[in-house]
């Protein structure tokens, strides 16, 4: 065991700030409270509707930040031609969804706000891709476009007031619904039966990309199609391209997210560990002229993964009152140079696991088990 | 080596019933069939390895991804809202989520109806889109004596035959929802294992047409 060594969660957090540092965004720390009323406006865009709310001693109502994203953009002031790059390393503090109680997360994710042009997007979305592949493990980022899917939608004629459940369908991959619902509001077959391929979609560009241009010309906007399959290809020739896979059931809140929205994957793991979109709307609910993409790692989900050490500690070495205390500090210190790690105790703690159990007895150190 | 794909049965006479559509669609298990109390069972030669679990409990063995995929009930899935994908309808183990009271109920408009149910959320999205104030009243058993003591104006509960409402002089005022069993998939497991649940999926609906 190497007592040096860092946790896979914080090993991560070191390499993702030296990847968006390289990138030029720079670390924007926060507050751990923020106003209420903040959450309070933009309730639908939190993962989850609770909030830990406190009184400050000037009577404000004050939340801890459940979300990061939602105090950047606050913070952020509208800038022209060019894009604010931020990243960030938080906790946030939100309602688990397995435990139904409040749970400290730490969140690592960046933002790009501002003039979001085809340039950002792609790199928004390609350090994203980098992200995955920081974790060390199989990864894949799979990746829609609202823009597309919203004119699919549009053109099989969903009413307005139904486009949410449309959605809803969509992003359970729930083909059968899909299918009754367009047929209960009397969507024509053909129409249903298009928004029901688009839904089904999943696979790499090379797969993906023709089908989009045979099938959707026509109906989805050209400028929709172009920037996507131009981002899409682009990320394709990068280092970890292999990983992205084209899927229209990644669906966000049209109330909030726009164009390209993602989501990551991280083999041997039941959750997104990524997740990220444009949202411009967002911007323009909260009164900005900028655009605006981004994403965070979920580092809780990807904490649970990590091998648990057989032993707590290396080597046990246990002294007694009558020991000489320089001796026992240069064994352990001898120890250590080794490159193992050494508990020192008077008496056996019976909850250590340990590789070998040395003891001193009559200034020498004998060995009283070896469990290696 | 076959990359396994790990499959929560639903215990009990559905359970069977979705086996054999899973062994049909080319994922055997023959020690399944023994008769044992055994709750784990695999062959890796199919590349599949089935446990039986509480019917309930399924959607959070596919959503917490010790299963890939599993068969779960439509109502389990409207209760819980896992955060799964739902991928074919077996159209077995069909049953009506179903409003009942005793025969001489009447809606008073009024004032908030008092509804016992064991499936809480359902009960709530089906009288919010209908605009009624309601108090709802969380049962785990037994459910159809709420009214009959008074705890509840009405009750909002799985009806298959309607049997047990005849015999406590229940009926069934209006139906929320119909249900059946659902074949479902991890959103992160579909992801890496997407030809071989899309192939399954695909097997298990020709079985369900084939059937209608």
């Amino acid at each position: 065991m190497n007592s040096a060594q860092l946790l896979p969660s914080e090993n991560l957090v070191f390499l993702l700030r030296g990847l968006y540092d390289k990138y030029g965004y720079l670390r924007y720390k926060m507050n751990k409270f923020e106003e209420y009323d903040l959450y309070a406006k933009n309730k639908d865009f939190l993962i989850s509707d609770s909030v830990i709310t406190f009184t400050d001693t000037n009577g404000k109502l004050l939340a801890l930040k459940p979300d990061v994203t939602l105090s950047i953009v606050k913070n952020t002031k509208d800038s022209g031609k060019t894009v604010q790059k931020l990243y960030y390393n938080e906790n946030v503090y939100r309602v688990s969804k397995g435990t139904h109680s409040f749970k400290e997360i730490t969140q690592v994710g960046l933002e790009a706000i501002g003039s979001i042009d085809e340039y950002t997007v792609l790199e928004v979305i390609s350090l994203a891709l980098k992200s995955l592949a920081c974790t060390g493990k199989n990864c894949i980022l799979e990746i829609s476009h609202l823009g597309i899917l919203s004119d699919v939608i549009n053109y099989a004629g969903i009413p307005q007031g139904e486009i949410e459940k449309a959605f809803r369908f969509i992003g359970e991959k729930n083909i059968h619904e899909l299918l009754s619902f367009c047929d209960a509001l009397g969507i024509e077959k053909t129409k249903a039966d298009l928004l029901a391929d688009a839904a089904k979609v999943y696979g790499s560009a090379g797969d993906v990309l023709p089908w989009i241009r045979k099938n959707l010309k026509g109906i989805a906007d050209d400028k929709n199609i172009d920037e996507f399959e131009k981002v899409i290809k682009a990320l394709c020739i990068e280092e970890n391209g292999g990983a992205v896979r084209i899927d229209f059931s990644a669906v966000g809140d049209l109330r909030y997210y726009n164009g390209f929205v993602f989501k990551g994957f991280a083999e041997g793991i039941p959750e997104s560990v990524l997740s990220g979109g444009q949202y411009d709307a967002l911007m323009k609910n909260m009164k900005r002229k900028s655009g605006a993409i981004g994403f965070a790692v979920y580092l809780d989900a990807l904490e649970n993964t990590s091998t648990v050490s057989e032993y707590d500690v290396d080597v046990l070495l246990l002294y007694s009152e009558k020991s000489d205390i320089s001796f026992i500090k240069r064994t352990a210190d001898e120890i250590i140079s080794n490159g193992e790690s050494v508990l020192t105790q008077r008496e056996k703690p019976c909850t250590v696991k340990y590789k070998r159990l040395l003891a001193e007895k009559d200034g020498e150190v004998i060995c009283v088990e070896n469990n290696a | 080596m076959k990359t396994m794909l790990n499959v929560a049965l639903p215990k009990g006479r559905l359970g069977e019933q979705v086996y054999s559509m899973f062994e049909k669609a080319g994922y055997p298990c023959p020690s399944i069939k023994e008769n044992n109390r055994k709750l784990i069972f695999e062959n890796p030669s199919a590349g599949v390895r089935y446990f039986w679990v509480k019917p309930s409990d399924v959607a959070i063995y596919v959503e917490r991804g010790a299963a890939d995929v599993g068969v779960a009930g439509k109502d389990i899935l409207l209760e819980y809202e896992p955060d799964v994908y739902e991928l074919a309808d077996l159209k077995i183990g069909k049953c009506v989520m179903a409003v009942a009271a005793k025969k001489d109920f009447r809606d008073d408009r009024g004032r908030t109806l008092k509804v016992a149910t064991k499936f809480s959320n359902i009960a709530e999205n089906y009288y919010r889109s209908k605009g009624r104030d309601i108090d709802i009243i969380h049962l785990n058993g037994s459910i159809e004596i709420a009214p009959i003591l008074g705890l509840s104006d009405v009750i909002v509960d799985i009806v298959e035959t309607g049997k047990t409402l005849k015999e406590n002089d229940l009926t069934v005022f209006d139906s929320v929802v119909p249900i059946s069993a659902r074949l479902i998939s991890n959103k992160a497991s579909y992801k890496f294992k997407s030809a071989e649940i899309d192939r399954l999926a695909q097997k298990i609906a020709e079985q369900t047409e084939e059937r209608l």
